[in-house]
């Protein structure tokens, strides 16, 4: 392992680099720095819980689902259409295109489209898996093809069905924009409390569940040893299809908070597929704490770079996406599968 | 799948033929068909080609592809003279030169990092690659121009396409066939021969001593650099290049155009692009409307339906279809004489 070392000490160099970088900007605007990185944990918080699902499925199935952004975008809009179809108080129903900004929504009209779009879109990853991966189990690049397909096909419908413009799932009235912190500081409310808390219970979850249940420790043992799983007598079938379930509704889950936060638009299905792409090549694909990790480093470079690459007069800004490539190039140099990745 | 790869000589009087048909379209279609089909149809195939040539000899599924021609794309764009992009106005063959050694050279780099890992993560490493490639031109709007670079200037020997299509019809036709015999040439060389090792049994050629992760670099160099020329093909194609042109879409049109003709045998990329191209072309006339589902707007869904269709039913694409009936016409001669032996059709 010797030729390990100088790639750590080169990785500690750039570590070093970037760390004191950033004490040099944060000292210029402290404030600034505080709302940029919890800018860029609200966004880690989002990437983990919609690469939670796509890692999951992947560590038990070693399905590559390419429509996982497609599952992610198409959740968003379908907690918007009920939103609109279920809560508009007033005769615009006939008008959905327009952005209805105007109307006020109760707690349950943000609560019931999540839930229902959430639902909706796990059993929607539960037939897709059973319809046209079931009977490929092993032969990932087919499946993975497979999904890719269905990608093209969702996104195209989409495109039909709710057009190019960029729409957003509207928060209950009662809550409140922003909040006060310490250190007068405002961040919004919904993106602070409501994605950060959820991605913090989703995580907890998922580690019980995974931890403590049954379903977890077949799911842990079929990670490490497919074959033997079925080989115990264990509806494999069963597992596969709970994992696509809880998969798919992860990006579900994940496509009403990103319709809330940020918005709905063709195009979001490739960058969510994309974002969770990089999270688990990060992390290491189908382990829980390399998702986590791999959001964390995700979000916070992608909220550090999309402010902070300003070098005296030269604004360097509009190249961010490099530097979110350098973390992935970074990684996979020292770590070819990943942080937490273990062969298959 | 079942890479079921050609190594088998040329089939040369069969190229001979082809060549030879394709050369003489020019007499017998309009100018519409020899642009907007043929024309790009050929380009459309080297593209495909240098996706199928690391998948058929190298076992890996690269998406890069599309990353890699937007960047020698747009490297050649900006090089010339153009309305957005850089104000460079190089010599076009010198822009050429320059456009494709910038696009082997950042293969070579994508390759270096992704060469290590296998399979469905190499699958996902090179997604990312492209993705990552479009978001960048998307973002760096002084080297895609506003609005794309658009009148990108053409080498004097394509004439005016607008006013003859000729010319730029059997460039592309040369630089096509050209692509076809290197790549197959390629594949029967000691280096091709040793890449189908590493596809087949990395453990064995590393013990045999060769440099597998330097092997598969390579490739990925030799595949970017024929990727690059599908990427300056496509400019002269269009005239232009966007951002749009070069994101997801396309990235599976190009994986689409590989598994629809064949992922393991090279020539199955052009049968694919001609498929896709006239799919493209002659759908909206006879596609049915069906409410907002089906329609001449839909064409992806259209895409998508054939391609999943293609996979479920024929990993092996048209090509594979059209092996699979020579092969049960084979097998049903002997069967006939020996009386009784089952034909089986896939």
């Amino acid at each position: 392992m010797t030729t390990r070392d100088p790639k750590r000490i080169a990785g500690l160099a750039v570590a070093a680099i970037v760390v004191g970088f950033l004490v040099v900007k944060a000292a210029g605007d402290l404030r600034q720095f505080v709302v940029v990185t919890l800018n860029g944990a609200t966004l880690a918080a989002l990437y983990f819980v919609v690469a939670s699902g796509f890692t999951l499925i992947f560590g038990l199935m070693r399905v590559v689902n390419m429509a996982h952004g497609s599952l992610y975008l198409l959740g968003g809009y379908l907690a918007l259409e009920l939103q609109e179809a279920w809560f508009e108080d007033d005769t615009g129903l006939g008008l959905s295109l327009s952005g209805t900004s105007e109307t006020e929504y109760g707690l349950a009209g943000w609560l019931i489209p999540l839930l229902v779009a959430t639902l909706l879109i796990g059993l929607l990853g539960v037939a897709i898996q059973q319809v046209f991966l079931r009977w490929n189990q092993g032969q990932d690049l087919r499946q993975a093809l497979i999904t890719i397909a269905l990608s093209v096909i969702i996104g195209d419908q989409m495109l039909a069905r709710y057009g190019g413009i960029s729409q957003d799932i509207a928060t209950p009235a009662s809550w409140p924009t922003s909040v006060l912190l310490p250190g007068d500081v405002r961040f919004g409310f919904f993106r602070g409390a409501i994605v950060l808390g959820s991605a913090l219970l989703i995580g907890l979850a998922l580690w019980l569940i995974i931890k403590r249940t049954r379903f977890g420790k077949i799911v842990r043992a079929g990670v490490d040893d497919r074959d033997m799983v079925s080989a115990l007598g264990i509806n494999v079938n069963l597992v596969f299809a709970g994992a696509f379930f809880l998969g798919a509704m992860l990006a579900g889950f994940g496509g009403v908070l990103g319709g809330t936060m940020l918005s709905l638009a063709p195009g979001q299905d490739t960058a969510f597929l994309l974002n969770s792409l990089i999270v688990v090549i990060i992390g290491g694909m189908g382990s829980l704490g390399g998702a986590a990790i791999g959001a964390i480093a995700l979000g916070l470079v992608d909220a550090y770079a999309d402010v902070y690459l300003t070098f005296g007069g030269t604004d360097l800004t509009n190249y961010s996406i490099i530097v979110t490539f350098a973390l992935l190039v970074g990684v996979l140099a020292v770590r070819p599968l990943g942080l937490f990745g273990r062969p298959a | 799948m079942n890479p079921t790869v050609s190594t088998g000589r040329l089939a040369w009087p069969v190229l001979a033929v082809v060549v030879l048909l394709a050369a003489l379209a020019p007499l017998i279609v309009e100018d519409f068909f020899l642009n907007v089909i043929l024309t790009k149809a050929l380009w459309l195939g080297v593209a495909a080609a240098s996706l199928i040539f690391l998948a058929a000899y190298g076992g890996m599924v690269s998406l890069a592809q599309v990353g890699l021609y937007g960047v020698a794309g747009m490297t050649y764009a900006n090089l010339v003279l153009a309305d957005g992009g850089s104000a460079a106005a190089w010599n076009p063959w010198l822009a050429l030169i320059g456009a494709l050694v910038v696009a082997t050279l950042v293969g070579l780099g994508f390759g270096w990092i992704a060469a290590r890992s296998e399979g469905i993560y190499f699958l996902m490493i090179t997604l990312a690659f492209s993705v990552l490639v479009f978001y960048f031109f998307s973002q760096v709007t002084t080297l895609s121009g506003f609005g794309g670079v658009n009148n990108v200037q053409l080498p004097g020997l394509l004439g005016s396409p607008e006013e003859d299509p000729l010319p730029r019809y059997f460039v592309t036709l040369v630089v096509a066939v050209g692509v076809f015999l290197l790549l197959s040439g390629l594949s029967r060389t000691a280096f091709g021969l040793g890449l189908q090792g590493v596809r087949d049994e990395p453990a064995r050629m590393r013990a045999l001593g060769f440099d597998v992760t330097l092997h598969r670099t390579l490739a990925f160099g030799i595949a970017a650099f024929i990727a690059g020329v599908a990427g300056v093909l496509s400019v002269w194609y269009n005239r232009r290049i966007t951002p749009g042109s070069i994101n997801l879409a396309q990235t599976i049109d190009i994986l689409i155009i590989a598994v629809i003709g064949g992922l393991y045998r090279l020539e199955g990329a052009w049968v694919g692009a001609l498929a896709y191209a006239l799919i493209d072309n002659y759908s909206r006339e006879w596609v049915p409307e069906v409410g907002s589902v089906l329609g001449p707007a839909r064409f992806n869904t259209l895409i998508g339906v054939v391609f999943l269709v293609i996979v479920l039913l024929s990993p092996g694409g048209i090509v594979g279809i059209w092996d699979g009936v020579r092969a049960s016409l084979r097998e049903r001669r002997p069967s006939i004489r020996g009386g009784g032996a089952s034909v089986e059709g896939t």
